[in-house]
């Protein structure tokens, strides 16, 4: 890990927060609104790579619990992380290690379906498969009740999903960040 | 920036961050212990002893709570109709002390001071972890936040003049590509200065 890896966990770190200070934005012609930060978590992987991707969003969740209001809503402090839907913010890290991971296995044949693909299971799949069970054990619910609840969340996820894997490919052709 | 700080200088502000967060990990173990709404009560009591002590006012308190509040209602909800309103109550509550306790350490300390104690706690695993790359990371991305917000502002208001500022793609990517640009520059000023040998003059140095 070299000063340039450094610098680039940090200031994506940096870069988490601001996403967080953008209010809800909409997607031309769909009309959806979506908060930028969770897309974050899907880029950090899919342009930094496993590794740098997963230490930057650590590093973010760090410096919210440290007590600074970053999470989208002005949220923060210790506190987020006693809650009963912590389990996401911590599936957050092996998300965008797995969105990293599987950019970086398919990085010569990336295109947008690869993309999406990573983005899908890294930002969908193990996001809900962490904060889930976390969600049904913290507040003694059923599992179910816990599973349907958060479906509620899914289809504006998919479309993070898609968006994020326009922008990791556009990245890739104008900054590429991962060396394979 | 703002925080969370509200600085009252009582005692509970001037324990060192690190007693207080071996104090959360030891309530947030021992609460889970706790069977019975007047086990809980006691925590609760306890709790709000130390703010009290602490001279936190109800509304910074209330702040802390307040983002956990609607999901806390809909869990309550849950509960209540599945399982009843005593072990609703218990769930409830037991969250509520626990982001509260959260929340006081978090009002007390200040960001830098947490930010010394993880340095400390890091201190034991410097075989394995390079802390002074951990501190310049920390240090770096706190320094930057305002600067990447206002990258994100400048990105939205130039996109504005095109009407593309609720573009998400149009906002995302050029914002990025500057981030990006600007990191690699700060990492070769500070390799310009030296940083990359750090590591090699602080084991000199132990030699030595």
């Amino acid at each position: 890990m070299n000063t340039k890896d450094v610098v680039y966990i940090a200031l994506f770190a940096a870069l988490l927060a601001g996403l967080g200070a953008v209010p809800p934005l909409t997607l031309p012609n769909i009309g959806v609104p979506i908060t930028a930060q969770t897309m974050g978590v899907m880029l950090a992987g899919g342009i930094l790579g496993a590794k740098r991707g997963a230490l930057s969003v650590v590093l973010f969740l760090v410096l919210v619990a440290v007590g600074l209001p970053l999470l989208s809503g002005g949220r923060g402090g210790m506190g987020v992380f006693a809650g009963v839907s912590a389990g996401f913010l911590f599936s957050w890290v092996i998300g965008a290690y797995i969105v990293g991971l599987i950019v970086e296995q398919n990085w010569e044949r990336l295109n947008f379906v690869w993309a999406m693909a990573a983005t899908i299971v890294g930002g969908i799949f193990i996001v809900y498969l962490i904060g889930i069970p976390w969600l049904a054990i913290a507040a003694q619910m059923p599992f179910l009740k816990a599973f349907t609840a958060s479906m509620a969340f899914v289809p504006g996820d998919i479309i993070k999903a898609v968006v994020s894997a326009f922008v990791v490919i556009q990245v890739k052709k104008s900054y590429p960040l991962i060396n394979r | 920036m703002t925080n969370f700080y509200y600085p009252s200088g009582s005692i509970v502000h001037r324990l060192s961050a690190g007693v207080k967060l071996a104090a959360l990990i030891i309530f947030g173990t021992l609460i889970f212990t706790v069977e019975d709404l007047a086990g809980l009560g006691f925590c609760g009591v306890f709790l709000v002893a130390f703010f009290c002590i602490a001279q936190i006012p109800l509304r910074v308190a209330y702040r802390q709570l307040k983002p956990a509040l609607f999901l806390l209602l809909l869990i309550f909800i849950a509960q209540y109709f599945m399982v009843g309103f005593e072990i609703a109550v218990f769930v409830v509550v037991r969250f509520s002390i626990l982001i509260l306790a959260a929340g006081l350490v978090t009002v007390t300390t200040r960001v830098s001071e947490m930010v010394e104690a993880i340095e400390a706690g890091l201190r034991p695993l410097a075989k394995w972890v390079a802390i002074e790359k951990v501190s310049l990371a920390i240090t770096l991305a706190i320094r930057f936040i305002p600067v990447l917000g206002e990258i994100v502002h400048e990105v939205r208001d130039a996109q504005k003049v095109r009407g593309m500022d609720r573009n998400i793609i149009a906002v995302l990517l050029p914002t990025i590509i500057r981030t990006l640009k600007m990191a690699t520059e700060v990492a070769e000023a500070l390799d310009a200065r030296s940083f990359a040998t750090l590591d090699r003059t602080r084991t000199d140095k132990q030699k030595l």
